[in-house]
């Protein structure tokens, strides 16, 4: 990576992987109330990073420090090689930064409300006038182009956020809870618009409490609470840290039940056996056990009937997370 | 991690740099006074704000026409009559003026901010790559502009209603008073203009501000006339009756009632439209000494006269300005 100094002021060289956020110890206060505490965290080119946690995490207020928007209290942050409290123009012209309450001027028709953002940006009057079709075209916003924004849905509005996005070209994209609000089906489509961005190269930060959602298309995830990010990776390595593994596997067999349960419990990577109903086991796991398991059902003098198994999800977590956690502190 | 804490150690400050911004602080300056005088120009409530001026200027100016028209020819400053004279039952058009410019640069102002913010586009607007400083100058200078351009185009109208009503042009001189009354009109505008955005900045809904910069305008129109009296008889109280006793109660009362731009306003707009007014206190008969009574002043005299009025309201916009961006700059911009 490189060093950015006073001097080196070009960003630097596009390169798959390298950090383009980075922040150290980035402390935000209000007051007493700390909204982020000692904030490290580092996003690569091309990925899609997911800031998670309850409302009122500071996930907000790190976006908004990310973009300039707010000073941080200490700490340092580079967004591209840039520091945003310094040099928020070169920032805010290379990110787009989608809100969570996300508003347009009502009165003004697609186009107009892209054109202000246009010059604001300032794109040469041609130059606009060729992306803003194109990019409203793309959102499937290409019959409203000029209608009043006023007389659009929610997920119109969102789209258009998203064509506003793709006006900029930008190199990141910072999204603050991008499929609240949207009913399932459009949320659906936001997320596959999410890995097309990130096909084109575009690096992703998206913050969400909407855990199932953000799993299907975040590369790596960071969970927040209480302005610290508690732990962050792959959904795979927090289940491994959070969970010890987080797979779950349900055998129906029948046959010797104890002997059945003492030959699965004697499987190496079983953490525990749940006997929900007469013949199903629950083996709670480290890893995909279901080969294992069915050859000490058999051994053990079982019948097999069903193997199923349910990968780690976030929510879950998520949950046993927060539980230990506050379990921590409170003893 | 390793990383962070390497890009850490090559971004802390020698101690005592001044951490700058970069970058001009007027970037998209002009795309966002574009967009915002589009809005005024185009936005109902100029546009009925704008009949009602057009209106009561049409209107006072037929009226004083009526009464003047005999007169032409005898009196040097015919064409400023048309601004000053009343005509019962209609009042002067500066009268007119004092009270709807202020209407009109409020109604401009008091959402220009919080509207920002209740629309949920202040974010939006302000990821782009523009500071703040550029949104609130360019949402102070449409709305600045607005009311120049509106204001100079009652002006002609009423040049040329004069022209075609009284059958000659207007003299130099004439032109050149009436466009110092514009300039201070427009100033005047500027200053409640600039209250309603201090307002904009302070109060999340509109209505609360609307209601605030009207309160204070309500407050300055009607009661600081009655309170000034009452805070010069306090300051300084008539015990023996004496000549310096009452003369210093009086310039008191006109200090205090300078504070407010109405009064700076009609003895701006007074002194430059009225050539034969020397002065806005008291004469004492010792001044008077070799004047001709009514004999009218020439124009840098006028001008002379009117200057701190003057300057006094463009300095009231800058300040009431520089306090909106103060209060601007350190606002969270989180909804």
């Amino acid at each position: 990576m490189s060093v950015v100094t006073a001097s080196s002021r070009t960003p630097p060289t596009k390169t798959q992987g390298e950090a383009v956020i980075e922040t150290s110890q980035l402390t935000k206060r209000y007051g007493k109330f700390t909204a982020v505490d000692n904030l490290n965290l580092t996003v690569h080119r091309g990925e899609v990073f997911g800031l998670l946690g309850p409302n009122g995490a500071g996930k907000t207020t790190t976006i908004l420090m990310l973009l300039g928007l707010t000073e941080p209290t200490s700490g340092s942050v580079r967004v591209l090689g840039f520091d945003p409290s310094r040099e928020p123009l070169d920032v805010k012209a290379r990110v787009g930064y989608l809100p969570d309450a996300i508003g347009f001027y009502d009165e003004l028709t697609a186009r107009e409300n892209l054109a202000y953002i246009a010059r604001l940006n300032g794109l040469p009057h041609a130059e606009a006038a060729k992306r803003i079709p194109a990019a409203i075209e793309r959102m499937g916003l290409g019959e409203v182009i000029d209608h009043p924004v006023a007389t659009f849905s929610r997920g119109m509005r969102q789209r258009l956020g998203v064509a506003e996005l793709l006006l900029k070209q930008p190199e990141i994209i910072i999204m603050d809870e991008p499929t609240l609000g949207l009913d399932p089906e459009a949320a659906h489509n936001f997320l596959g618009m999410i890995l097309q961005l990130k096909h084109e190269g575009i690096t992703i930060l998206l913050s969400s409490h909407l855990l199932h959602q953000v799993q299907q298309v975040c590369d790596r995830v960071g969970l927040f609470s209480n302005g610290r990010m508690m732990i962050s990776g792959t959904v795979a390595e927090l289940a491994q840290r959070v969970l010890r593994g987080g797979y779950r596997i349900t055998v129906q067999a029948s046959g010797p039940a104890d002997a059945i349960q003492r030959a699965l419990l004697a499987l190496p990577g079983v953490q525990k056996i749940e006997q929900t109903r007469p013949e199903t086991f629950v083996i709670h796991g480290a890893h995909d056990l279901r080969a294992d398991a069915a050859g000490a059902v058999v051994n053990a003098g079982g019948r097999l009937y069903g193997l199923d198994i349910e990968a780690p999800s976030l929510d879950e977590i998520y949950s046993v997370y927060f539980k230990e956690a506050t379990n921590g502190a409170g003893s | 991690m390793a990383q962070a804490v390497e890009v850490q150690s090559t971004t802390v400050q020698p101690a005592g740099q001044v951490r700058r911004r970069k970058g001009s602080p007027w970037t998209g300056l002009w795309a966002v006074v574009a967009k915002e005088m589009a809005d005024h120009l185009s936005s109902v409530r100029m546009q009925i704000l704008e009949v009602l001026i057009l209106l009561t200027a049409v209107g006072t100016v037929y009226a004083v026409m009526q009464g003047v028209r005999q007169s032409v020819g005898q009196d040097p400053f015919i064409f400023l009559r048309l601004f000053t004279t009343a005509r019962e039952p209609l009042p002067a058009f500066i009268g007119f003026l004092s009270f709807l410019v202020p209407l009109i640069a409020i109604s401009m102002s008091f959402d220009a901010v919080n509207g920002e913010f209740n629309r949920r586009t202040m974010s939006r607007v302000l990821a782009q790559p523009i500071y703040r400083d550029a949104l609130l100058m360019g949402k102070f200078l449409a709305g600045f502009f607005t009311l120049a351009l509106v204001l100079a185009a009652i002006w002609l109208l009423v040049m040329g209603m004069g022209i075609l009503g009284l059958g000659l042009p207007p003299s130099g001189e004439e032109v050149a008073r009436s466009l110092i009354f514009l300039v201070a009109t427009i100033f005047y505008g500027g200053i409640w203009l600039a209250l309603g955005l201090v307002f904009s900045v302070i109060f999340r809904q509109p209505a609360t501000a609307a209601l605030g910069a009207l309160a204070v305008w309500l407050f300055f129109t009607i009661f600081w006339g009655m309170l000034t009296s009452l805070l010069a008889r306090l300051i300084s109280p008539v015990t023996y009756g004496t000549a310096q006793e009452l003369l210093r109660q009086i310039e008191w009362e006109q200090a205090l009632s300078r504070i407010s731009p109405n009064t700076l306003y009609v003895e701006a707009t007074l002194g430059i439209l009225n050539p034969a007014i020397r002065s806005f206190g008291i004469l004492l008969p010792s001044q008077l000494e070799g004047a001709i009574v009514g004999a009218p002043l020439p124009l840098s005299q006028s001008l002379m006269l009117m200057w701190p009025q003057l300057t006094g309201l463009i300095a009231a916009t800058i300040l009431l300005f520089a306090l909106a961006y103060v209060l601007f700059q350190r606002q969270e911009i989180r909804a």
